[in-house]
């Protein structure tokens, strides 16, 4: 598989996990500020902007409209979702030949409905029915992904992309929540109102990383613990919202993509994967608690070098050692 | 040979009662109207099958393209941008007997022209021996001096030759022009097929037709055999300029048909002087470029400097014997416009042979007898500038206005060497269901030629049809359309 092929596979997929998952936090942001005071509202979009490493959005976007405006239809700002999912489609057309038919029409139906939506459209009646169809529609490319695609090294491409953005994402978010809160409790508040305060932004946290049901089977709906949640999102092995899962996902890309691309030696890409994996295999809770901030700080930071491992692995290495020597035993 | 205005107004039955003759040779009926035994079957099939049948057998095939994503670009229109590819249902069908002779004199004239492009290339005897002015040969645009000495595997300047043919009132084919540079339109012929297989498959099933489905098979086999000697298993690799290319579609198809890579010029790099491709495995060694990209973006070290197309250093890779390309640097003198009236003289030296296949009366400009006679006569000649392609830089005499004929004239003066004329030619009619009825429109013939070790020739070609009545402009780009070209195995 050409490295070019291979990049825009990656990046497509980013781009749409990272679509998705804005359009999530829109929804469930807006939904938790219907009922709070306005003053908190530009807070809580700042932190929202934070975990999704925005840079500050400028002194005009200052209300909840301007907010949704920017991170859903600004086509000037590169984080907003309508330019995820047109970045995406771009990577997409380079490649037209890789993925399925089925694939490139759904696509390309997302960005058309997107485009087509104004704001006005979606603000005054289907705020959430819009955001939900973005994420709807992202689910849909994915389902579709592993239904007519070969699994060949161009689908584990797209694998490693959707599972790095959402662990880079989830440790993120988690990340803000857990500062914001260990900054309310040094902050001298009325205790049940901050109490009530806090539950719905765990709550939020979880419904934000489509989590919240299926925390609620493991857990219950009774405790919604700050390092219960913790746990889950890091380290639970089965919800595929977690991080230990999506690393594992990273790892079992990544060595399909070896295996499939004969790459003689152990590159260092799958040592990367394999030690953040099993990290998050061995962990224990009660040890990350203490200083979570520290360890999500380093997830992503393993997130972003298995980045630039895989950059330079696969698709940007230099000449030099590069060759394939004919003759050699094709695994 | 002029084009005649008055047609006669036919007495034919339903659904050809909108039908009329003309000079032009009608390929379906003879001169008093009975069909020719070849389209006897589907004379009678569409006599008895209703006209809203036709009407939904043509919606089908258009859906066809149209799922199928099979469209174009039409540079330069109102829209500017993709159409659906126009396809006729009726096909165009040649006899067994017809395509022996088609066959001969393609596979004559492209071995002919492969020596002339080594000579040119190498010792010019054709030159030392005056058959062909060195002027005209030194002054084609097309001509590439870095050529000059340089060893091409195999010897094998064309590899894949588009030459279109027209036939004549008196029913012989003759050829219009060689495409020995970029030839495009063979995925349209296996996708017409396809979809005639689809919408009409008790006809096709009766009449017994030979098949066209092998041609990306025999592509495959053709570029491997001109690997360079001694790579035990070469690659191929089909090189496009990318996706916003107008022949976009056809390097897609072409490459998945033969299960090789589709690259763009910056997947590859050229290194120690050997061409290499960026996969995710390496640098992988390639020995075979289908190149779908004109030489002057091939390489901005040696062509045009800005081009962002090509490969840096992909000349010395060539020079160096590394690579092959199909087809190699500097054909388009062969395919010259003012060349081409000189190509009888090149088969007869090159094999001692007279030409199968006869060319059109052409006049070339530089010769001053033939200019005065042919700026007397624009209204009723076709005048074409040497190096265009797609049916550009063209005057139709007798459809021209006396302001464009007075233009024509002008460029003429300013540089003969650049244009040439022929008589303004009855290309033969087909008849094509247009407008909800069976009426006659003009057309030609693409076959393709594939010469690896042996030449191939895939039975019939992409029929080009000008789609607006009475116009002679085939070519997709300025708005024809294509048929489903048969030749008859029986």
């Amino acid at each position: 598989m050409l490295s070019r092929v291979a990049n825009n596979l990656y990046w497509m997929s980013r781009y749409l996990e990272r679509a998705e998952h804005t359009a999530r936090l829109i929804d469930v942001s807006l939904y938790h500020l219907l009922d709070q005071k306005s003053e908190y509202a530009m807070q809580r979009w700042n932190r929202m902007c934070d975990s999704l490493r925005i840079p500050s959005l400028g002194e005009e976007v200052d209300d909840t409209y301007s907010v949704t405006q920017t991170l859903t239809f600004d086509a000037a700002n590169p984080s907003s979702i309508i330019s995820c999912i047109a970045a995406a489609r771009d990577n997409a057309q380079q490649i037209r030949e890789r993925i399925s038919i089925e694939m490139w029409e759904q696509l390309n139906r997302l960005f058309l409905h997107v485009k087509r939506t104004s704001m006005e459209d979606m603000w005054f009646s289907e705020r959430h029915e819009f955001l939900a169809s973005v994420k709807e529609g992202v689910q849909l490319f994915q389902g579709l992904t592993d239904s007519t695609m070969i699994c060949d090294e161009g689908w584990h491409f797209i694998r490693v992309g959707r599972f790095i953005e959402r662990a880079w994402a989830t440790a993120a978010l988690l990340d803000v929540h857990f500062l914001t809160s260990s900054q309310a409790s040094e902050e001298p508040t009325d205790a049940v109102q901050s109490d009530h305060l806090e539950y719905l932004e765990w709550v939020s946290l979880l419904r934000s990383c489509s989590a919240f049901e299926a925390y609620c089977k493991v857990y219950t709906a009774a405790s919604i613990h700050s390092h219960r949640i913790a746990e889950f999102l890091l380290l639970n092995a089965e919800s595929p919202r977690s991080i230990r899962f999506a690393a594992a996902m990273i790892q079992s890309a990544l060595q399909a993509i070896a295996k499939a691309s004969s790459v003689r030696h152990t590159p260092r890409v799958e040592r990367l994967a394999g030690r953040m994996r099993a990290t998050l295999d061995y962990d224990q809770i009660e040890d990350i608690i203490e200083n979570i901030h520290s360890y999500l700080d380093n997830i992503q930071k393993q997130c972003i070098h298995i980045h630039n491992a895989i950059y330079q692995t696969y698709i940007f290495y230099p000449i030099d050692g590069a060759m394939i020597s004919e003759g050699a035993a094709q695994s | 040979m002029l084009l005649s205005d008055t047609s006669e107004s036919s007495t034919l039955p339903p659904p050809f009662s909108g039908y009329s003759f003309e000079k032009a040779y009608d390929e379906m009926f003879d001169a008093d109207g009975t069909p020719r035994p070849a389209y006897k079957k589907l004379y009678y099939r569409l006599r008895e099958m209703p006209l809203e049948t036709l009407h939904q057998r043509q919606q089908a095939a258009d859906m066809a393209f149209l799922n199928q994503g099979i469209t174009f670009i039409v540079y330069g229109s109102k829209e500017g941008a993709e159409r659906v590819w126009p396809y006729d249902l009726l096909p165009r069908i040649i006899t067994r007997e017809e395509w022996v002779t088609i066959e001969k004199g393609l596979a004559q004239r492209i071995t002919a022209l492969n020596h002339f492009l080594k000579d040119i290339y190498h010792d010019e005897r054709i030159l030392s021996d005056g058959v062909i002015p060195r002027a005209l040969v030194y002054s084609c645009c097309h001509l590439r001096r870095q050529m000059r000495g340089l060893h091409v595997p195999h010897d094998r300047y064309i590899t894949i030759v588009g030459t279109d043919l027209v036939r004549l009132p008196d029913g012989q084919f003759a050829v219009l022009e060689d495409n020995l540079r970029v030839p495009s339109g063979v995925s349209y012929m296996l996708t017409n097929r396809e979809v005639m297989k689809r919408v009409l498959p008790s006809l096709i099933d009766s009449y017994g037709v030979q098949p066209i489905g092998h041609y990306g098979q025999a592509l495959l086999s053709t570029l491997l055999s001109l690997a360079p000697h001694g790579r035990l298993d070469p690659t191929v690799v089909l090189l496009t300029p990318g996706v916003y290319n107008s022949a976009y579609f056809e390097h897609t198809f072409l490459a998945r048909q033969m299960g090789i890579e589709l690259v763009e010029g910056r997947d590859l790099i050229v290194h120690n002087n050997i061409v290499y491709m960026r996969t995710i495995g390496g640098l992988r060694r390639v020995d075979v470029i289908y190149r779908r990209i004109d030489d002057d973006y091939l390489d901005s070290l040696a062509f045009h400097p800005r081009s962002m197309l090509g490969v840096p250093g992909l000349l010395n890779a060539y020079r160096a014997g590394n690579v092959t390309l199909a087809n190699a640097i500097g054909t388009g003198v062969a395919d010259d416009k003012a060349l081409y009236a000189y190509v009888p003289a090149i088969i007869r030296y090159y094999l001692q042979e007279d030409p199968i296949l006869q060319n059109v009366e052409t006049y070339l400009l530089s010769d001053d007898q033939q200019r005065r006679y042919v700026l007397e006569h624009l209204d009723s000649l076709v005048v074409k500038a040497v190096g265009e392609s797609g049916g550009y830089g063209m005057l139709i005499g007798p459809y021209s206005t006396a302001s464009q004929r007075e233009e024509f004239r002008q460029r003429i003066i300013a540089e003969p060497r650049n244009y040439i004329a022929q008589p303004t030619l009855a290309l033969s009619r087909a008849p094509c269901f247009t407008n909800g009825h069976i009426e006659p429109r003009h057309v030609d013939l693409r076959p393709f030629i594939l010469y690896g070790d042996h030449i191939t020739i895939v039975p019939g070609g992409l029929t080009r049809v000008a789609l607006k009545r009475g116009s002679l402009v085939v070519n997709s780009s300025q708005g024809g359309g294509s048929k489903d070209t048969w030749v008859l195995d029986r």
